[in-house]
């Protein structure tokens, strides 16, 4: 039933993917539907230019601030998680992260693993491994529900279920939920899951969860969401097991408003979601429900290297907004399913490298016009475009012997370096730029019709047959 | 070496680059308003109805009235009450005699778990507090008022004291210090249970509540 796992580079077969996407119109509406949909409600917002810009300074300050305190506060959440009864557990890979869950998991002899919405919990293919190991894994936040019934991945890291119509999903779940007749009603729709879920949320041994924020000082988890699934998954199975990437930390409890502020007016164009959910322990001594057992997961996953440099080290301050995708021209027009990553659009070109390497990832990078608009939308000021143009030089520039990143130099190519030293070269010396101009508007009918990925959908370029030089001195 | 110390060891391997604290109080003080109990309460009123929220003003003297008559609309005669508060006692005292089965949630959930599910149509709940910037109720569920009252049950009725709404989230938590005294589970609700995840088309009772009802309790007049 759970999609495959990433076995693939992702950059390979970007194209072929893409071009799908676009030769496919449903599709196509289906996203510039959902991304303008999204776009005005985060307008509407944010009706003060003054205070979003200064809002987003103080989210991009408080984001700072807590990463340059990274491993003091990793130890400080560790301990007051642990003083308030929250095991936590540390994992450098998607393996560990895997093989602590399921421990948890096999040591409660558990059958079910209900799951609210939790993109780190896609990152390590969670489902995947719970299955290979016996233990169901549902998803319960509607979207990934439907996801995980087609059997495929969320192409959106706040709506998983972007890409669908309701007709689709009608149909879907006519084809696979017992019992249920084919309605395109989306409200009859929603019931239908709810129905199915609640039965679940009754009878499941372990509720797994995503974290949006941690806040070292008290050692709580905050949960973002609309549905109730994540405090369903959260209170009423025995055991919760939360998991968070390790970047997702704050030092006070002061920092968590603004930055909840900026998420949810960001991601969904909401004031705030219909819940904010602050765990801070299990269940204690006459508490009548919660989780007897809360375990938290924290995961590097490459994590680490971003912030080992100074530049990189800015793509943890993402607080998975969203913002960035859905202002991207280019996810806008292929959707998320074309990147092969776990994380898609902007934010997902620059944070999948850290964690699945830039030989998977490289061509990636190059997927973006630069038109800079995910810069400007994020909430915490990330410098997206400048952040591809550095990952860009990384992939593509020669393997050397200190890289900043695993893969780097994975798209060097030596002909691509040559012909671009070689145009270096040319236009940086004005005699050789002369007589090469001149070569090339002589020889123009030289140049091939068919000229490599530019001719698919373009027509051919071409050198004028006058230089400019020639024009200006015609004039004279 | 463990997985943690692999991982702090590379964090802190890593350049130090400390950068200065940011002024919350600050921002908060230059951009969000500070209202009266009146603006407060239109404010939160106007937030929380257009998320779907039904809003009632009350009385200490009108209240159950309008509790029983909120439950007759929708021909609800079964409400979980919390035995032990203000509130619940009331509730037992006057609505059994008027038709309302009235179960209190004495009883740890594994006992109960799917009567619980099943068979609750509605939970009434206080609120500890409120957001007026947003139209938030804040609840923190207790060994009397537990964590899935006010998830479970398909509707959901909360009491609210109209001197007890915050201007913004920060001035809540700074107001209360809650930095020094976080319980189990602190929660912020802002509307019923909804989704948009069917082709951005919003619903409504997706998980939790399909309906929030507020019982705001203000002075008689």
């Amino acid at each position: 039933m759970n999609a495959q796992p990433i076995h693939f580079k992702p950059s390979e077969g970007f194209r072929a993917r893409s071009k799908a996407v676009v030769d496919n119109p449903f599709l196509r509406q289906s996203f510039r539907g959902a991304m303008d949909f999204l776009m005005t409600k985060r307008a509407g917002l944010f009706p003060d230019p003054e205070e979003l810009e200064s809002l987003r300074t103080l989210g991009e300050q408080i984001r700072q601030y807590n990463l340059g305190k990274l491993p003091e506060l990793l130890v400080r959440l560790e301990e007051n998680l642990t003083k308030n009864g929250i095991q936590v557990h540390w994992a450098e890979t998607p393996d560990e992260a895997n093989e602590i869950i399921l421990g948890i998991c096999k040591k409660h002899s558990a059958k079910l693993m209900v799951k609210g919405k939790s993109m780190v919990s896609e990152e390590i293919e969670l489902n995947h491994a719970a299955e290979a190991a016996g233990i169901g894994a549902l998803e319960s936040d509607m979207g990934e529900y439907i996801v995980q019934l087609a059997g495929e991945k969320p192409s959106h890291i706040i709506m998983p279920a972007i890409h669908k119509t309701k007709e689709e999903i009608a149909k879907l779940f006519h084809d696979n939920v017992p019992g249920v007749e084919y309605t395109d009603n989306v409200d009859a729709l929603i019931q239908i899951g709810r129905k199915v879920l609640r039965e679940k949320f009754l009878e499941a041994d372990i509720g797994l969860s995503g974290v949006n924020f941690a806040v070292a000082e008290t050692g709580t988890l905050c949960l973002v969401e609309n549905e109730g699934n994540g405090r369903m998954c959260t209170t009423s199975p025995p055991v919760h097991i939360a998991i968070t990437g390790i970047e997702k930390i704050v030092e006070k409890l002061e920092h968590v408003p603004p930055l909840l502020s900026l998420l949810t007016r960001s991601a969904t164009g909401q004031n705030i979601s219909t819940y904010f959910n602050m765990i801070s322990s299990p269940r204690k001594a006459g508490e009548k429900d919660g989780p007897g057992e809360v375990h938290l997961v924290l995961l590097d996953n490459g994590r680490s290297q971003a912030y080992a440099d100074e530049q990189l080290r800015k793509t943890l301050q993402c607080i998975r907004c969203g913002a960035c995708m859905n202002h991207c021209p280019v996810y806008t027009r292929i959707g998320g399913h074309a990147y092969g990553t776990t994380y898609p659009g902007p934010i997902g070109k620059i944070v999948s490298p850290h964690m699945l390497g830039l030989e998977a990832t490289a061509g990636l990078t190059t997927a973006s016009s630069l038109c800079g608009a995910c810069g400007e939308v994020c909430p915490v000021k990330i410098p997206i475009p400048e952040l591809l143009i550095r990952l860009r030089e990384e992939a593509f520039s020669e393997p050397h012997a200190a890289p900043a990143m695993r893969g780097q130099g994975a798209g060097h190519n030596g002909l691509t370096s040559s012909i671009w030293r070689a145009w270096g070269a040319i236009y940086g010396s004005p005699t050789l730029y002369r007589g090469f101009s001149w070569l090339a508007s002589r020889f123009r009918w030289l140049t091939p019709r068919r000229q490599a990925g530019w001719t698919s959908v373009r027509t051919p370029i071409q050198p004028a047959p006058k230089r400019l030089r020639d024009l200006i001195k015609e004039r004279n | 070496m463990s997985a943690r110390d692999r991982i702090l060891a590379k964090l802190k391997a890593a350049p130090n680059l400390p950068k200065p604290e940011p002024d919350v109080a600050a921002w908060f003080a230059g951009h969000r308003p500070v209202e009266n109990t009146a603006e407060k309460v239109a404010r939160f009123r106007k937030h929380i109805e257009f998320a779907h929220a039904e809003f009632h003003a009350v009385t200490p003297a009108t209240w159950l009235a309008k509790l029983r008559e909120v439950l007759a609309a929708r021909q609800i005669d079964k409400l979980l009450v919390a035995e032990g508060t203000p509130h619940g006692t009331a509730a037992l005292d006057e609505l059994p005699r008027l038709g309302v089965e009235c179960p209190t949630y004495d009883l740890p959930i594994e006992a109960w778990k799917t009567e619980m599910f099943r068979d609750t149509p509605a939970g009434l709940t206080a609120a500890r507090a409120a957001i007026a910037e947003t139209g938030t109720l804040i609840l923190w569920p207790d060994t009397k008022e537990p964590r899935l009252m006010s998830l479970v049950p398909p509707v959901h009725i909360v009491l609210l004291d109209s001197t007890r709404i915050y201007n913004t989230f920060y001035e809540a938590t700074q107001a209360e210090g809650w930095k020094d005294n976080l319980p189990t589970n602190a929660l912020l609700i802002s509307g019923p249970s909804k989704t948009a995840d069917i082709q951005v088309t919003l619903a409504y009772g997706a998980h939790g509540p399909k309906e929030l009802i507020v019982l705001l309790m203000g002075d008689e007049q």
